[in-house]
């Protein structure tokens, strides 16, 4: 007996961060049916954390800036594995969702002539993130969201997917339950686009909330997708290390945008002493240069704590390691040293940077107008991910689509700051207007075999609960010691012994998940929750153990202590990771495909 | 390193009693990080939300020692831990369980909230142009991470229930984002004064006091709104020049 309450949607999005909204909206004006889903409430998604900004060459601080710089820049991050497709299509549409966002009501921070004031971020040549403050992700989530609700989308919130539903290949469908009640729902869909976001909880330090378990990858991966570039985890430089109940929450970029330097133990601002090769004509070598870049002149070159987030952080942990970093292990990062320069500094501060003086004010008791900040690498976002198809992003399965940060591809091995806002907009529309036109073009077939597999998920979901006087392990007990691990043996600078090990302790933690317990009842219970979103945790962190120990060289995200050179070889080679015909994991090599002429010669022209 | 008893609210809509839970409190600590302890110590199924542990998405507003809070934001220095710390739901909603609360009440009034509706756009482009201080005016209201606890605190809804009759200041908040949007063209005082409930408010400005993001709710929304609304349809000239021009 089927105890399952049954929804019936054209288009189901799983995920209400950004790309998920924009993907509902734009399936939604293409005239179809839709339904949303996601595990918190309405508006409550990591997108809403976002700070810094939002990337669009729109031209509005310096006319210089194109689609083709854009690109450019996102290649270069990306150190030349990217889907360039994407990136391609991301640079072309990125200015004119930017532009939409603001007819559907979204408030941009202006330049003089009162256009849409963009600001400085890592790996950006031009100033190219539209931004309000440092609070870009609630103006976005809140006008998609007040958008949306007026469209007559069918918003599930609270309510978690666990596993997709198939008939063949193709997908058909999503069984979930409801975390109020913990009753399960059946969401019958003629296609489903997956926008879960990332997997920060894998690890221990992270920005990222109990949200980031990689469920849609995990999601993807057992309905037999390709999962691509998983060894490219993005750390970012600077998150909080200070009180250690806050290690890890994100201390924007925008910090160094707007002029924050970074200094080690010895007062010295460390990032000059190691700038690459790829980047020395466009960083400047003294800090007057780079003070006067932050402030928008166009001759400057910009500082070095602007190089992308994997150098940086690098840089970070060797001050660390050499015993020059702060008291509680990390660095100094300080603004307060702007007020030399200007005359009205604690003010501008305040301004532009409202939510982290708030954030360090109330969380460490640091007043950031006077006082330096301390800052350490904080695992932050995942490039790897869910393959997709460049112009329409539908996976490698039939009618499984996907956008945002669970979707690869885009970023290449490192992803520029204010690249995910504008991402998930692009993306998030092909995506709708794709499962759309999917939906209408394929009858939905559903019948007794489909009813089974939910079936199958159903007893699956309710066996932790089940089996709560046996004795397992609890929920919370093994994902602390994952994300030890993760951290420990597969973090920002790695090598193959370290490696290795990662991959056999998630296998061993992998069988202890199986009698993995969790007690009470089905009505809201966060234990349960836990122990259902293991078994994805220890998905995504067995991909990147296994891609990271097979990558023997290192390139953007990716550092191998062992081979700390890129590898012309590897640079042609993407890392596939898909469910074997015996449940294990495979993980295959790929050539990355040749970019044409006329987007080989935008990159030379920019280099 | 101390030990510090919490009494927590345990129970759904059929009735509860608080539980006393002990866990070990070292420096820095926010109440959520002591809720997420003891959830992992002794209590997995303790219900409650979060997301982003630093003030910015809303999902953990409860009452610690009765105060209406943000458990990311507030710190265990900042109580006093020799004595029992009560945590318990907001009040001015349903319980679902635990410190959860049944908050899909606000979703359904934003929904009746007539949109944005912007004038049309500037230059040929399609782009608008607006002036910084037009921004830095709507960006107080634009601030709201939907906490609710401005909701919690109004009398009109936690005492009074006036849920039918009544939007709350959280939705004043919204409706005076959008009427101070530099682009929107839509008039919705009408629906302030008839659905929105805006006369029930008699200015006690609790819910000003414990917005996280010290947005001034009643000063710079509700009384401007309110004044708006009597500009609009109590003024006894522009009442004659309505009859007359039949606008
Ligand atoms: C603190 C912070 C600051 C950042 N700042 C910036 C910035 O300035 N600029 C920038 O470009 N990027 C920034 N990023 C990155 C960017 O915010 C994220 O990559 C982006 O918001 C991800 O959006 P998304 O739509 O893919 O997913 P999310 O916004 O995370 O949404 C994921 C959704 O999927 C749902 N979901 C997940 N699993 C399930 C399931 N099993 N069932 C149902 N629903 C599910 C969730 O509930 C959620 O609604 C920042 C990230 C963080 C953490
Ligand atoms: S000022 Fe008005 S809206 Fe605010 S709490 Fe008092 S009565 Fe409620
Ligand atoms: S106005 Fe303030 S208290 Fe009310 S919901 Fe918004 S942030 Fe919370
Ligand atoms: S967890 Fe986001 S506001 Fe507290």
């Amino acid at each position: 007996m089927a105890d399952y309450q049954v929804h019936e949607h054209d288009v189901l999005v799983i995920g209400a961060g950004g790309a998920g909204l924009r993907a509902a909206i734009e399936a939604s004006a293409a005239g179809v049916s839709v339904g949303l889903v996601c595990k918190s409430l309405l508006g409550k998604a990591h997108t809403v954390m976002a700070e810094g900004g939002l990337a669009a060459a729109l031209g509005n601080v310096d006319d210089r800036d194109d689609w083709s710089t854009h690109f450019a820049d996102t290649m270069r991050g990306g150190q030349y594995v990217n889907n360039w497709r994407m990136a391609q299509l991301h640079a072309q549409q990125a200015p004119e969702r930017a532009r939409e966002l603001e007819a559907w009501g979204a408030v941009f921070d202006r330049t003089k002539d009162q256009k849409i004031l963009q600001r400085n971020f890592g790996g950006h040549k031009y100033p190219r993130l539209a931004h309000v403050g440092d609070r870009t992700g609630l103006e976005m989530i809140r006008t998609l969201q007040d958008h949306g609700v007026h469209l007559g989308i069918d918003v599930h919130m609270e309510h978690t997917i666990v596993e997709l539903i198939q008939h063949g290949d193709r997908v058909v469908g999503a069984f979930g339950y409801d975390r109020e009640k913990g009753n399960f729902r059946l969401f019958k869909a003629g296609a489903v686009i997956l926008a879960t976001g990332g997997i920060g909880r894998a690890f221990k330090i992270t920005s990222n909330s109990w949200e980031y378990t990689g469920d849609g990858h995990s999601l993807a991966y057992r309905a037999g997708a390709d999962l691509i570039d998983m060894e490219y985890v993005q750390f970012h430089p600077t998150g909080m290390v200070w009180p250690p109940s806050v290690r890890g929450i994100l201390v924007t970029e925008g910090v160094r945008g707007e002029g924050g330097v970074l200094r080690n133990s010895e007062k010295k601002r460390f990032m000059f002493d190691d700038i690459p090769d790829l980047y020395k004509s466009s960083t400047a070598d003294n800090e007057e240069e780079g003070w006067q870049y932050t402030q928008g002149d166009k001759d400057s070159r910009r500082p070095p704590e602007l190089l992308t987030r994997d150098h940086v952080a690098r840089c970070i942990v060797r001050e660390i390691k050499a015993g020059r970093g702060s008291p509680h292990g990390g660095v100094f990062l300080d603004i307060a040293w702007i007020k030399e320069r200007l005359p009205n500094g604690e003010d501008h501060i305040k301004k532009k940077l409202p939510s982290m003086y708030h954030q360090f004010k109330e969380l460490a008791g640091i007043d950031i107008t006077n006082q330096p900040m301390e800052v350490g690498p904080t695992t932050h976002y995942v490039m790897g991910g869910i393959r997709v198809d460049g112009d329409s992003q539908m996976s490698t399965v039939p009618g499984l689509f996907a956008a945002g940060e669970c979707a690869a591809g885009l970023h290449g091995a490192n992803r520029l700051g204010g690249n995910s806002l504008s991402d998930l907009l692009v993306f998030g529309k092909l995506a709708g207007e794709n499962a759309a036109k999917f939906a209408k073009d394929n009858a939905l077939s559903f019948g007794k075999e489909q009813e089974e597999q939910a079936d199958a998920a159903r007893r699956k979901a309710l066996a932790p609960i089940e089996r709560q006087d046996q004795g397992g392990d609890g929920p919370y007990q093994i994902q602390f010691e994952l994300q030890d691990k993760m951290q420990e043996l597969v973090g920002i600078v790695r090598n193959q012994d370290d490696l290795d090990k990662g991959v056999e302790t998630v296998l061993a933690m992998k069988e202890r998940a199986k009698t993995v317990t969790a007690p009470g009842n089905r009505q809201y219970n966060p234990g349960w929750h836990t122990a259902l979103d293991l078994d994805n945790l220890l998905t995504v962190s067995e991909a990147i153990a296994r891609a990271a120990a097979e990558r023997h060289e290192s390139r953007g995200a990716h550092f191998r202590e062992d081979y700390t050179a890129k590898d012309e070889q590897w640079g042609k080679t993407t890392l596939v990771v898909k469910k074997g015909a015996d449940g294990e994991m495979t993980l295959t090599k790929e050539a990355v495909r040749t970019m044409p002429d006329d987007l080989q010669k935008i990159i030379e022209e920019n280099k | 390193m101390a030990s510090v008893t919490f009494k927590i609210w345990r129970g759904d809509k059929d009735g509860g009693s608080f539980a006393d839970y002990q866990t070990d409190i070292t420096e820095g600590m926010v109440v959520l990080d002591a809720v997420h302890q003891i959830q992992a110590e002794s209590a997995s199924d303790l219900a409650c939300r979060w997301n982003c542990k630093a003030g910015k998405c809303g999902s953990c507003s409860a009452e610690v020692n009765g105060m209406p809070k943000l458990m990311c934001m507030t710190r265990m220095e900042d109580l006093p831990t020799d004595q029992p710390i009560t945590i318990e739901p907001i009040h001015a909603f349903p319980i679902m369980k635990d410190l959860v609360t049944d908050v899909s009440w606000n979703y359904e009034v934003k929904k009746r909230i007539k949109k944005f509706k912007p004038r049309s756009p500037d230059a040929a482009d399609g782009t608008w142009r607006i002036a910084q201080e037009d921004v830095d005016r709507v960006q107080e209201f634009r601030k709201c991470i939907e906490c609710f606890l401005c909701q919690d605190v109004c009398h009109v809804l936690r005492d009074h229930h006036k849920h039918e009759e009544f939007i709350g200041p959280r939705f004043f908040v919204y409706a005076a984002a959008l009427d101070m949007h530099p682009l929107d063209t839509e008039n919705r005082l009408e629906d302030l004064k008839d659905e929105g409930g805006i006369g029930f408010c008699n200015i006690t400005k609790c819910c000003t006091t414990v917005c996280p993001e010290h947005i001034t709710i009643t000063d710079n929304a509700i009384i401007p709104l309110k004044e708006r609304v009597v500009d609009e349809f109590y003024d006894p000239i522009k009442k004659l020049a309505k009859i007359f021009t039949g606008k």
